[in-house]
């Protein structure tokens, strides 16, 4: 078992000072500690954006990829070697604008991975245009008279789209993400996280002072179970009203690894490739 | 055997009249009595209605294109007399149902009419209207001579498992067929299929069918592709063969999820392949080059199709060949090779598995429409030569591992995730142990060890073209992909003409293809695309320049009746 400061490497983090993402590198680490995860039983993949920093920070075996490509890397790394705990960062631009489709469908398909999205309702990256996150009317860059554009709910569109497990925490309460990633991780099936991100230099509509006046956590008696309830509960935003927790919940649902046969048994890169005889083949043709 | 001497049938009719699987069955007929066959089909892109059209083309010897006459022509509908009356030789027939009434005034007097109550025969037996095409078979083998038993065979396989019910039908149909023109055209009856002595076992394969066996043999782990014509029948070989040969074919939403979920699987240590054409390859670029930077194993398989766009999507072209070598930002090794028939996609795939882990990037098989929808009959390949490559690969925990160290080759120790040896694959510039990097002398030396591999690549693996026909020639033709099929049909009339195939496509054979195009007295690049996508690449890895260009981008063949033209015209004959 690695220490959570073993996991330093020797890049050392140059996210914004203040930055949310360096509550959700801390929380990372002390989760991988506490689970035990390391090169041997995990891979971590990113996207491009200010999430995909995490990996040089962070000392498990990973694939930075493309912008919004995050989760079909994670989900083929999953299918050839379901052994393998897989967890994929994006953000908001990264997953709901440029890969908005694999989000979709791979929340559709219950995968056994794991999608954290730092959302910070900005491009910070590209310093400062809206996102598919960022609220109606907000002054971007590239949005100088106000935003026109809608946002997505990414919590409520995984629970449509079919994921088993959607939850929603904030960069700034360290103990609770710590217990949402755990969740995740530990459920079977496509695991969806929201994670609530401050960005201090580009977002100033959703700040620490805004998220701390209008989060609330879910009571213990909140039951995730119910789709209707938890989609209702996704969609509370606003004034007070923004709610953390495990929105949704579904257990014993055969993840995509499990409807593999043979492979579900036995991961198929346990198989050395060999030269097979499709003499057999041939035969079908003459 | 001069092309005229090919003996050419023709089926066609409405999409969902079972036109393919009957010229396949005729096919079938032919090889199994002995004969060689090319079978070549015309669809367009309707799944009902529209006119479908397949041929076979049958000699005692080997043949590998398609030709523009017809000896029989089969039609299950007037619009097939309309369309390829004007194809058929002199004492040629056209075979079509006696009580259609089809209009037969524009046909030819040197062209037979043969009418068999092709529905009216199906019914008596018991079948329904679609089983004319099967009375129609069994017409035609009688017609051309051959063994009915074949054709009885064929349907006991066809249908014994999935429908017992139908064997005897269908049997009956073929049956009635053959007896109808044994006891009315006993006259027209000529020896094309009788069967010959002991004839050896062919198989009737096309391009589709042989990368998917080929991938097999290889020791394939993983394949993901997203249909599109015409690779989608690669998906269909391999779909129900996972279990059976291990692997895994995985449906994903788009080909941009393609390629990055074959990146994340190659990178998780599993053989990985992915099929697409032009423009599926269009959606793939972003993550060409992620396997690229990250030096990801990975073997691309783009079925090209008429393009730009939609473009004719049913018909073929070669005009994908500088996308392959261009498209993607940036610099990175990318192998690209090109089969010119199904059995150079079977050899090719294999060896693409091999580069692809051995120099650690992506390795891109060429091929077309045209070698991918038409069937050729070979005899079994023989592979036993292949030895699985996996390059410098490891699954042991290593002490002070570093993927990207450098090396003399430029290729590093590779080792998949999870098993300890921690590494990031980046897609920034990284240095040896994958972090993000962005100095200059790192980026220098990245760089470099990356193209490094591919001059030990072109030294060690990029064979030199192929040759056919005599050494010295009046005209050397240059040439890739499917034309090499019709280019060795044309070469059969001629003693004076050679012909330089090119498979090795990147890195470029650059010496020996400019040692031999120095010694040709006159050139002709024959290609399917409207700007001789291969031309230039001559022409700027070798300063060759070939003046006389036979294009051809209207998604139909070069039929071997073309090229010998144009050798004609050049010979000045």
């Amino acid at each position: 078992m690695m220490k959570a400061e073993e996991y330093n490497t020797k890049i050392k983090p140059n996210f914004c000072p203040g930055c949310g993402d360096f509550g959700i590198w801390l929380a990372l680490k002390n989760v991988a500690s506490q689970l035990g995860l390391d090169s041997s039983n995990t891979a971590l993949i990113a996207g491009i954006g200010c999430h995909g920093h995490i990996l040089n920070f962070t000392k498990i075996n990973s694939i930075e990829g493309l912008h919004g490509r995050p989760v079909p890397v994670a989900t083929g790394i999953k299918l050839v070697n379901p052994r393998l705990n897989v967890i994929a960062f994006s953000g908001d631009g990264d997953c709901l604008g440029e890969g908005g489709n694999h989000f979709i469908h791979s929340c559709r398909r219950n995968h056994d991975i794991n999608l954290f999205i730092h959302d910070n309702a900005i491009y910070g990256l590209t310093t400062g245009q809206t996102s598919p996150r960022t609220p109606h009317g907000m002054v971007t860059k590239s949005t100088p008279e106000g935003n026109k554009d809608v946002p997505l709910n990414p919590a409520a569109m995984a629970i449509t789209a079919g994921a088993t497990f959607v939850a929603r925490t904030f960069c700034l309460e360290p103990k609770h993400m710590e217990e949402i990633f755990t969740k995740a991780i530990k459920h079977k099936g496509m695991s969806v996280v929201q994670i609530l991100q401050t960005c201090i230099t580009f977002n100033k509509e959703y700040t620490l002072d805004f998220y701390r006046e209008n989060v609330y956590k879910l009571p213990d008696d909140y039951d995730p179970s119910d789709k209707v309830k938890a989609l209702k509960k996704a969609m509370e935003w606003g004034e007070k009203n923004i709610p953390l927790g495990v929105l949704y919940e579904e257990k014993g649902k055969p993840s995509y690894e499990d409807q593999l046969i043979d492979i579900s048994k036995k991961p198929i890169v346990d198989t050395e490739p060999v030269v097979k005889d499709v003499t057999e083949l041939f035969k079908a043709h003459v | 055997m001069p092309i005229s001497s090919l003996f050419t049938l023709k089926i066609g009719g409405e999409a969902g009249q079972g036109i393919k699987s009957a010229g396949l069955l005729f096919g079938k007929v032919a090889t199994r009595s002995g004969y060689w066959i090319f079978n070549y089909t015309e669809y367009p892109s309707l799944v009902r209605g529209g006119h479908n059209m397949m041929q076979t083309t049958i000699s005692s010897e080997e043949v590998t294109a398609p030709t523009l006459h017809t000896n029989l022509l089969i039609a299950l509908n007037q619009e097939t007399i309309d369309l390829h009356h004007h194809e058929i030789s002199d004492g040629g027939a056209i075979l079509f149902d006696k009580d259609k009434n089809f209009d037969t005034s524009k046909v030819k007097t040197t062209v037979n009419i043969i009418e068999v109550p092709l529905v009216a025969l199906a019914k008596k037996v018991g079948g329904m209207e679609l089983m004319s095409n099967t009375v129609a078979l069994g017409a035609s083998v009688a017609l051309l001579a051959g063994d009915i038993k074949h054709l009885r065979n064929m349907v006991e396989e066809e249908f014994g498992k999935k429908k017992p019910a139908m064997v005897k039908i269908n049997q009956d149909a073929a049956q009635a067929g053959f007896d109808y023109i044994v006891k009315n055209y006993s006259q027209d009856i000529q020896q094309v299929i009788k069967p010959r002595e002991n004839p050896e076992p062919k198989m009737i394969v096309n391009a589709n069918e042989t990368t998917a066996m080929g991938a097999i043999a290889a020791g394939m782990q993983f394949y993901c592709a997203y249909p599109m014509t015409p690779a989608t029948n690669i998906i269909h070989n391999l779909a129900p063969l996972q279990q059976k040969y291990g692997f895994i074919y995985k449906q994903p939403e788009d080909e941009i999820a393609s390629i990055n979920m074959a990146i994340g699987a190659a990178n998780a240590g599993a053989r990985s392949m992915v099929g697409t054409s032009g423009g599926g390859f269009c959606l793939m670029a972003e993550g060409y080059g992620l396997a690229g930077i990250t030096e990801t194993p990975l073997v691309i398989v783009n079925a090209m199709r008429s393009g730009p766009a939609t473009g004719l999507p049913t018909w073929s072209e070669q005009s994908d060949l500088l996308m392959a070598l261009y498209s993607h930002q940036g610099d990175f090794p990318r192998i690209v090779l090109a089969a010119g028939d199904p059995e150079e996609a079977f050899y090719l795939t294999m060896k693409a598995f091999n580069l692809a882990e051995k120099y650690q990037t992506t390795v891109l098989l060429l091929t077309d429409k045209l070698i991918c929808e038409n069937d050729q009959s070979y005899h079994f390949f023989d592979y036993k030569d292949f030895v699985l490559n996996r390059g410098k690969y490891t699954i042991k925990k290593q002490d002070n591992y570093n993927r990207y160290e450098l090396t003399d080759d430029g290729i590093s120790l590779r080792s998949p995730l999870g098993v300890g040896n921690f590494f990031i694959a980046n897609s920034d510039e990284h240095d040896a142990e994958g972090f993000s990097n962005e100095g200059i002398e790192n980026r220098n030396q990245q760089m470099a060890k990356r193209m490094k591999k591919m001059e030990i690549c072109k030294k060690e693996d990029m064979d030199g073209p192929t040759l056919f026909g005599p050494e010295e020639a009046e005209i050397t033709l240059v040439s890739w992909g499917s034309n090499k099929g019709s280019i060795l049909q044309a070469l059969k009339e001629f003693d004076n003409v050679n012909y330089l195939h090119l498979t090795m496509i990147n890195p470029f054979p650059v010496e020996q293809v400019a040692e031999r195009l120095k010694k040709a007295k006159y050139l002709i690049n024959v290609e399917q695309n409207f700007t001789a996508h291969m031309s230039k690449i001559i022409k700027q890895t070798t300063g060759i320049e070939i003046l006389d260009n036979l294009l051809k981008y209207d998604g139909r063949p070069i039929y071997p009746e073309e090229i010998i033209s144009k050798i004609n015209q050049v010979l000045g004959r």
